[in-house]
């Protein structure tokens, strides 16, 4: 076998840097061999070691009673009560779906799936967070489609119901789409299996896909910034197979409730190579690999390749010895070859062989606990405080609130999302109480009484603007949509996405997130219990926004409690909880009216949103509300309209409101934190004004619900008077712009 | 009365299906894996949704030639009832068990939402008590559900009344707006000539309990559990 000679040079082509390569040569003591390199530089890349962003993570809050499995696993667990948990998580496919979209997101997907599976938990709900660059960008119709496309095919073929998600388009993400994937699946709180290589002697088996060439540094592409030669990365997008993900996950969950799994891992990013190692340091153990056992696609793979290779639907399981015909004749039931590669060893290394000969010999630790970490400088950006100042009197007024609200429902940002969650299956599996359109998604647990309710979120403007106010807003704004649902928050999965780390405003806005959504995780109660980092969401230098995508999963006890966001009734009473300011800091109406980002977020008071939040599920817990809405993006008449938007109402509503100010745009389209809308009898209309009351948050008499148009008053003025049909067709018309028909 | 849900690598309704006759019906029912010959005395087979061997080839035809589906077909020959859903209903026609094809949507997209059917006949045994002219809101999931045949298929369909489901508006009409997938005539749902043979696309698994806000599907397996118990009388 001819190999490359290994050198700095080389070294520093695979993406280490001169220091890291000189580090791993003093450590190891030698030059590694070429194969040994490839393990390197994927396992020390920025996608695999986390090492911008490792010591920054610990500042997360990721304890309590209700935590299971925290970071540090394939996937969070969180108890639900009764035996039963949840285990959940979110990871980013960016850089591939901006690359080959269809396949990018679709592989994406099943990544998702298999930390979720692997942990032994069946998937039952996904989401997804797309952000997408200018609608008018030429290239947005296109990734668009193909990302929706790729997301449904693929959770559409396995099974799993996409139940809700986020799509948000700017400028920003022109040449750096992102796409974030979430799975939740259910398992028994004491069936959790994790990825750990132990017991010496037991076997260690690849089962699922054979291993071809496709996305052989694929962790590495994700580690650096795109450029317009980055589209010739095509190769090293991966193929995503969906049946062959269904049969897995079938395999191994009927496989899981046998007694033979020691340790089970996805072979996701980096392969063979961080699935092997990453088992071997979990346990403290050794690996001994075989590499003539793997099974090829191809022939003429070299060990580099084997190793580096991202082929897609592999799993590494340990199993104890003495059950090898029950692993064999499992998987042979569902089609896939399970194949033992090696063993379980006590030496601390992983030694690597092929053809007889030893390719690779390295202490585990050296390669997984001991990658680089790195504290990067972090400077505040050079416009952070001038941005942060908002002078109103440069804006005008909207002169035509009827015409400016109907711009703003027909806005890409907060038009229907039908023409996306159409074309993903979110009734699958029979247990979606409430799907896409809804504040929070609804999944019920079978064979309990208990539901989740899961909402995913993030405003990159406010955090472009305070990426610590921003990562507030997000963890909160996921946390009211679940409780507006009548959940209780429970905990949280993060997916972090950032340009270019080793730029010092990107190490800050990443810093000032981080700090921002630990002290909101802290607050709420609501742990971090698994996530991921991307960074170098960047093309030519041109970085997009602070995006902290956060998934919020919350518990609703009793199913049957719980609150849909529309209204239901007609003559329902509709109240404004919380306080309305005004603020328009920030606010989707500065950038979709007057094409404005600026101003501060608005000001996030925990006491206040903490009281709100509770209110809204003692509400919900009472049997009072017919409905509860989010009032965040757009503000109070876009909350209002979206109330009069369910799949198949058809109420209108009458809401009388009083100004504040001298400005009706702070009134209708400000986007004061901490408020929801409440839809109940008119008879109990007391008793919940006095609940909120005592909970010291303001309630508000502003409507009532009925008829067929959508009427506004202000001050006793009739602002807007629209049809509901018109309201809706504008609303559902509004991505059309994008991907037309 | 006994049922059996018919399980091929792919098919990712078996779950919901088996719920539906077991926990919901409280129907004794089994799950048939595709290698069986077997249909453990079922009386009521049915075929669920999903992507059967990942539907790489045309929807249902690997499916249509897996062991199971002798006996499948020697059920439904010999009058067993037989519900294909989705991808059942796609099998059911390569399997000439029925009649015509499932293209792939007009639009070319894969659709998921509701839709609403309207019952033509009550003359079988799946919707003898749900009533003909009878209105149900359903969920669709499907990528290849435009329903194709030739014209004088569809005149010996019409003739014989074997289209049980059309596509309507909600107020019961047919209207091609509300033919979301551009089935030929509107067709949903249609009957084998001997009428105990039913492939509809639409989802009634997914839509027979309150908790999920819709039970308009349940009249399709009351329906044929009541013929049956009625026969067994």
């Amino acid at each position: 076998m001819h190999e490359p000679e290994v050198t700095e040079a080389l070294a520093l082509s695979h993406g280490l840097s001169a220091e890291e390569w000189r580090t791993l040569l003093e450590r190891l003591g030698r030059t590694p061999s070429f194969t040994e390199l490839g393990i390197f530089s994927v396992m020390w890349s920025e996608h695999c070691c986390y090492k911008s962003s490792r010591v920054h993570l610990k500042k997360f809050p990721t304890q309590g009673p209700q935590v299971l499995q925290g970071p540090g696993e394939n996937a969070g667990v969180v108890d639900i009560g009764d035996g039963w948990a949840v285990c959940f998580k979110m990871e980013s496919h960016n850089h591939p779906s901006y690359i080959e979209p269809y396949q990018g997101a679709a592989t994406g997907v099943g990544g998702i799936l298999r930390d979720v599976f692997t942990m032994g938990a069946r998937p039952v709900a996904n989401l997804n967070g797309l952000h997408f660059g200018s609608p008018n960008h030429p290239k947005t119709p296109a990734l668009m489609r193909g990302v929706v496309a790729g997301v449904g095919d693929y959770g559409n073929c396995v099974g799993v119901p996409t139940v809700g998600g986020q799509v948000f388009f700017h400028p920003c993400y022109d040449g750096n789409i992102l796409v974030n994937a979430f799975t939740l699946g259910v398992l028994r709180s004491d069936r959790i299996f994790r990825g750990s290589a132990s017991g010496v002697g037991n076997t260690v088996w690849y089962v699922g896909n054979k291993t071809g060439r496709d996305g052989i540094h694929g962790a590495t592409m994700a580690s650096a910034e795109f450029s317009e030669a980055s589209e010739e990365k095509r190769p090293t997008v991966q193929v995503g197979d969906p049946f062959t993900e269904k049969r897995l996950l079938e395999a191994c969950l009927e496989l899981m409730e046998k007694d033979v799994i020691v340790g089970i891992q996805d072979m996701g990013a980096a392969g063979l190579t961080s699935s092997s190692f990453e088992m071997a340091a979990r346990a403290g153990s050794g690996i001994r690999l075989d590499l003539d056992a793997v099974p090829l696609r191809e022939e003429g793979l070299t060990p580099y390749e084997m190793l580096l290779s991202e082929s897609q639907e592999r799993m590494l399981i340990v199993a104890a010895s003495g059950h090898e015909e029950d692993v064999k004749s499992l998987f042979a039931k569902w089609g896939l070859e399970a194949s033992p590669v090696g063993s379980v060893t006590d030496s601390g290394r992983a030694e690597i062989f092929w053809k007889g000969e030893k390719v690779a010999d390295l202490p585990v630790d050296l390669v997984v606990d001991d990658a680089p970490a790195y504290d990067r400088p972090a400077l505040e950006r050079r416009d952070f405080k001038e941005r942060l100042h908002l002078d109103l009197s440069t804006i005008p007024d909207c002169r035509d609130p009827e015409e400016t609200l109907l711009q703003l429902m027909g806005s890409v940002d907060l038009c229907s999302r039908r023409w996306v969650y159409r074309q993903y299956d979110h009734t699958v599996r029979t247990n979606t109480v409430a799907g896409p359109g809804s504040d929070a998604a609804i999944v019920r647990i079978k064979g309990t009484s208990k539901a989740v309710a899961l909402s995913l979120d993030v405003n990159p403007r406010y955090c472009r603007l305070d990426p610590y106010e921003g990562a507030k807003h997000a963890v909160a704004e996921a946390a009211r949509n679940v409780s507006c649902s009548g959940a209780l928050p429970l905990a949280v999965t993060d997916c972090l996405n950032y340009g270019n780390p080793e730029k010092p405003e990107v190490m800050w806005e990443f810093r000032r997130s981080i700090e921002g959504l630990s002290d909101a995780c802290r607050e709420l109660d609501t742990p971090v219990v698994s996530g991921n980092v991307s960074f170098y969401n960047e093309t030519n230098s041109e970085g997009i926004y602070p995006t902290p995508s956060i998934a919020m999963a919350g518990l609703i006890e009793d199913v049957s409690k719980a609150v849909p966001s529309h209204f239901q009734q007609k003559g329902d009473a509709v109240l404004l909880l919380g306080r309305t300011d005004g603020h328009l800091g920030a606010s989707e109406y500065l950038w979709a009216v007057h094409a404005v980002e600026k101003g501060a977020p608005p000001p996030l008071d925990w006491d206040r949103e903490k009281a709100l939040q509770k209110l809204l599920r003692d509400l919900a817990s009472e049997g009072k509300v017919h409905s509860l809405h989010d009032c965040s993006d757009g503000g109070l008449a876009v909350a209002l309209a979206e109330c009069c938007l369910g799949e198949r109402s058809r109420l209108g509503v009458t809401a009388s409101l009083q100004a504040r100010s001298h400005r009706l745009d702070e009134l209708l389209f400000g986007e004061d934190a901490s408020r929801a809308l409440a839809s109940c009898s008119p008879d109990i209309v007391q008793p919940v004004v006095n609940k909120a009351r005592e909970a010291g948050i303001e309630a508000t008499l502003v409507g009532t619900v009925g008829g067929d148009r959508f009427v506004v008053n202000v001050d006793g003025q009739r602002l807007v008077d629209l049809d509901v049909g018109r309201l809706r067709s504008t609303w559902e018309n509004g991505l059309k712009r994008v991907v037309g028909g | 009365m006994k049922a059996a849900v018919v399980e091929f690598p792919g098919s990712n309704c078996d779950h919901d299906a088996f719920e539906w006759a077991s926990r919901l019906f409280h129907i004794p029912t089994e799950l048939v894996w595709h290698t069986e010959t077997h249909l453990k005395g079922a009386d009521l087979v049915i075929l669920p949704g999903g992507f059967s061997y990942g539907d790489y080839l045309r929807c249902g035809a690997m499916a249509a030639r897996a062991p199971v589906m002798d006996a499948v077909i020697e059920h439904a020959k010999s009058g067993g009832l037989v519900i294909g859903i989705c991808n059942g209903f796609q099998i059911l026609c390569e399997v000439g068990l029925l009649p015509g094809a499932l293209l792939r949507n007009q639009g070319l997209a894969f659709l998921c939402q509701d839709v609403y059917l309207r019952c033509e006949t009550s003359k079988s045994p799946f919707s003898r008590h749900v009533g003909k002219g009878t209105v149900l809101r359903l969920p669709i999931a499907h990528h290849d559900g435009n329903y194709f045949t030739d014209p004088k298929t569809l005149k010996r369909l019409q003739r014989e009344e074997r289209i049980l489901f059309r596509y309507v508006n909600p107020n019961g009409d047919v209207n091609e707006a509300w033919n979301v997938n551009g089935s030929l005539d509107a067709i949903a749902g249609v009957l084998s000539e001997g009428r105990n043979v039913l492939g509809m696309m639409p989802h009634p698994e997914r839509a027979s309990e309150a908790v999920l806000g819709n039970e308009d599907g349940a009249a399709i397996l009351r329906s044929a559990l009541k013929t049956l118990e009625a026969a067994h009388a």
